[in-house]
C-alpha cells in the first residue's frame, strides 16, 4: 500500500489573493480520500493543481510519481476527471459523448460496453441537456472512468442534487472504488464525506486544519457522547460512578448521560446490571459538522 | 489521429444542431441571393446611366453568387464559431476537453476544419439552388474559384476562431459575431453595389477582412482571373488569426 498521491506545502495565490495557503495530504492506494471544506476553502485550486490543470506558486506534489507541474500531460492519461462547474455541450448525445471520450485514450475501450456499465444505454440518444442531474453525474461519472484511469478525482458530485439521486451518486462513487481505483473526493456535504470516505482532510482558508478518519476525527474532535435513555425508576445515580460519564441528568423519565469513549457500552451494562432494559437507548453521536464547528468556531455552511 | 476525425465529426454534428449557425450560414444567403437577385436581375450594366456602372459591369446575379458564398463563410465563422467557442469555455466544456489531454492545437485544428466543412455545404447548397433557379452564369474560371473557396474559408474561419477566443462569453461573442456578419454583408460586396456605397462605409469594407475574400471569390467567377491583391490580404488574415488564436487561446 503505497502513497499514491503526496502533496506537500501547496500553495496557490490569485493575484495577491492566497486560495491555498499551506495544504498537504497523502492519499493512499484504493482508499476515497475526502476534502472536506466549505465554498471557498481551496478544495478545487487543490486538486484542479494535483492533476496539472493549474500551476502552483508553491510546494512539492507527486502524483503516481509524477510531477504534474512538469508531467501534465502523461498525468492526465492516467486520472479520471470530474471537473466542479464543467458541463458537455447542450446538444452533445450520451452516446456521442462516450465515443468521444474514449476516442481521446490510446487504445480506447469499447464505448458500448462503458455505457452498459454506468446503466445508460437506454439514454444513449438522449441530448446531455435533457438529462437530470443524476444521470449527468453518471454520465461525467463514465466519462471520468472511460480511460480506466488509477486515480480518479471528484469534485462537488451532488451539489445540486435531489436527496435520491444523491444516494445514487454515492452508490456510482462506491462503484468506481471498487472497480479498483483511488479516489479523490472533493465535498462541502459533511454526511457525504461521512458515509464515503475512508480518510479524509478538513480544509478552511487554504489550510488543513485536520486529518484522518471520520470515526477518529469524530473521537478527537467530536466532544462529549451523549447517552439517552428513559425509565420509570427514580434513582440511576449508580452511573455516575462509570469511568467515562461525566454528569447525568433527568427530566422526568428522560435520563441524559454525558460522557467520552466507550461510554455507551459501559452505561448499557450497567443498567442490565441494576435490571434497567430501557428499549429506548441510544447515543448521540458527533458528526463531522460538529468537528468542523470545534475545529473552526464556524458551521460548514457559513 | 482518430479523435481528432471524431471531434470533428461530432462538433460538425453540434454546429448543424445549432439553428442560429445554420440560419446564418444555410438560409439567409440564400434568402438573400433571392432578394436582391430578383430586384437587380443579371443584365451587365453598360454605362447607360450617364458613364456609371455598377457592378463593375458585370450582371448583378454573377456578382452577387460568388459574394454569398462568400456571405455563407462569414455566416458559420462570425456567427457560429465565435459563440460556439466562447460557450464551450464559459461553461466548462474546455476545462472538460482539457482534463481529458486534448491539445490546443487539436481543438483548434477540430474548430478549423468543421467551420470549413460548414461553409462548403453552405456554399454547396447555395450553388445547388442558384444555378437552377437564377440566371447566374458558370463561374468562368471555376478552378480557381474552387482554390479561391477553400483558402477564403481556411481562413477566414481562422479569424472566427480568434474572435471566439478573445471574447470573454457566449453572449458577447454572439453579439459581436452577429453585428460582424451583417457590417460585412453590408459593405464587402455582398450587399448594396460598391459602387453606391457612401464614402464612409466604402472606407470601412476597404478594411473588413471579409471584401479581400469576397474579391477572390469573384475574380475567377466573373473573369478567370486570379486575385492577386485579395489573395494576399486573405493569407495575411489567416495567418495572423491562426496565430494570435493560438497564443491567445485560454482554457477557462
Ligand atoms: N481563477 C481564479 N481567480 C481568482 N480567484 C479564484 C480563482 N479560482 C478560485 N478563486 C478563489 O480562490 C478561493 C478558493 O477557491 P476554490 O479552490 O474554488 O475553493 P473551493 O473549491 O474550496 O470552494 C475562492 O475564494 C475563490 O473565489
Ligand atoms: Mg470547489
Amino acid at each position: 500500500m503505497g502513497s499514491v498521491i503526496s502533496v506537500e506545502h501547496l500553495r496557490k495565490t490569485y493575484g495577491s489573493f492566497v486560495a491555498v495557503d499551506d495544504i498537504s495530504f497523502e492519499v493512499e492506494e484504493g482508499e476515497i480520500f475526502g476534502l472536506l471544506g466549505p465554498n471557498g476553502a481551496g478544495k478545487t485550486t487543490s486538486v484542479e493543481i494535483t492533476q496539472g490543470l493549474r500551476v502552483p506558486d508553491g510546494g512539492d506534489i507527486r502524483v503516481l510519481g509524477l510531477d504534474p507541474r512538469t508531467q501534465a500531460t502523461q498525468l492526465r492519461r492516467l486520472v479520471g476527471s470530474q471537473l466542479q462547474e464543467s458541463a458537455l455541450p447542450g446538444r452533445l448525445k450520451v452516446w456521442e459523448a462516450l465515443d468521444l471520450f474514449a476516442s481521446l485514450v490510446p487504445g480506447g475501450p469499447e464505448w458500448r460496453e462503458v455505457m452498459e456499465r454506468w446503466s445508460l444505454t437506454e439514454k444513449a440518444s438522449a441530448s446531455f441537456s435533457s438529462l437530470s442531474g443524476g444521470q449527468r453525474q453518471r454520465l461525467l461519472v463514465a466519462l471520468a472512468v472511460v480511460n480506466e484511469p488509477r486515480v480518479v478525482f471528484l469534485d462537488e458530485m451532488t451539489t445540486g442534487l435531489d436527496p435520491a439521486a444523491r444516494r445514487a451518486t454515492w452508490q456510482l462513487i462506491e462503484a468506481v472504488r471498487d472497480g479498483g481505483a483511488t479516489l479523490v473526493l472533493v465535498t462541502h456535504f459533511m454526511d457525504e464525506a461521512e458515509q464515503l470516505c475512508d480518510r479524509l482532510a478538513i480544509v478552511d482558508g487554504g489550510r488543513v486544519v485536520a486529518g484522518g478518519s471520520p470515526q477518529s476525527l469524530i473521537a478527537e474532535y467530536g466532544g462529549d457522547l451523549q447517552v439517552n435513555f428513559s425509565t420509570d425508576r427514580p434513582d440511576v445515580s449508580f452511573l455516575e460512578a462509570i469511568e467515562w460519564v461525566d454528569s447525568v441528568s433527568r427530566r422526568g423519565p428522560h435520563v441524559v448521560v454525558v460522557g467520552r469513549g466507550p461510554v455507551l457500552a459501559l452505561v448499557g451494562a450497567e443498567l442490565v446490571r441494576n435490571g434497567i432494559v430501557p428499549t429506548d437507548l441510544r447515543v448521540q453521536q458527533a458528526t463531522l459538522e460538529d468537528v468542523f464547528l470545534r475545529l473552526t468556531g464556524r458551521g460548514l455552511g457559513e | 489521429m482518430t479523435s481528432l476525425l471524431k471531434m470533428t465529426w461530432v462538433e460538425t454534428k453540434l454546429f448543424l444542431r445549432e439553428p442560429v449557425t445554420v440560419l446564418f450560414t444555410f438560409a439567409l444567403p440564400l434568402m438573400v441571393l433571392y432578394v436582391l437577385g430578383g430586384v437587380f436581375g443579371n443584365e451587365g450594366d453598360t454605362g447607360g446611366n450617364g458613364g456609371f456602372v455598377v457592378y463593375g459591369g458585370y450582371g448583378p446575379t454573377n456578382w452577387y453568387t460568388p459574394a454569398y458564398v462568400g456571405l455563407a463563410i462569414a455566416g458559420v465563422a462570425m456567427i457560429g464559431v465565435p459563440a460556439h467557442i466562447a460557450e464551450y469555455r464559459e461553461r466548462g466544456v474546455l476545462r472538460r476537453l482539457r482534463a481529458s489531454s486534448v491539445s490546443r492545437t487539436g481543438f483548434l485544428s477540430a474548430q478549423l476544419i468543421v467551420s470549413f466543412f460548414i461553409a462548403a455545404i453552405g456554399s454547396v447548397l447555395l450553388l445547388a439552388v442558384a444555378f437552377p433557379s437564377t440566371e447566374v452564369d458558370t463561374p468562368v474560371s471555376a478552378g480557381l474559384f474552387l482554390i479561391a473557396f477553400v483558402l477564403g474559408a481556411v481562413c477566414f474561419s481562422a479569424f472566427g476562431i480568434l474572435v471566439g477566443t478573445v471574447l470573454p462569453t457566449a453572449r458577447a461573442a454572439q453579439s459581436a459575431g452577429l453585428l460582424l456578419w451583417f457590417l460585412f454583408m453590408f459593405v464587402s460586396g455582398a450587399g448594396p453595389p460598391p459602387e453606391v456605397l457612401p464614402e464612409s462605409l466604402a472606407a470601412i469594407g476597404e478594411y473588413a477582412p471579409l471584401t479581400p475574400v469576397i474579391k477572390m471569390l469573384q475574380e475567377p467567377w466573373l473573369s478567370g482571373e486570379w486575385a492577386v491583391g485579395p489573395s494576399v490580404a486573405v493569407l495575411a488574415i489567416g495567418v495572423v488569426s491562426a496565430g494570435a488564436a493560438y497564443f491567445l487561446f485560454k482554457w477557462e
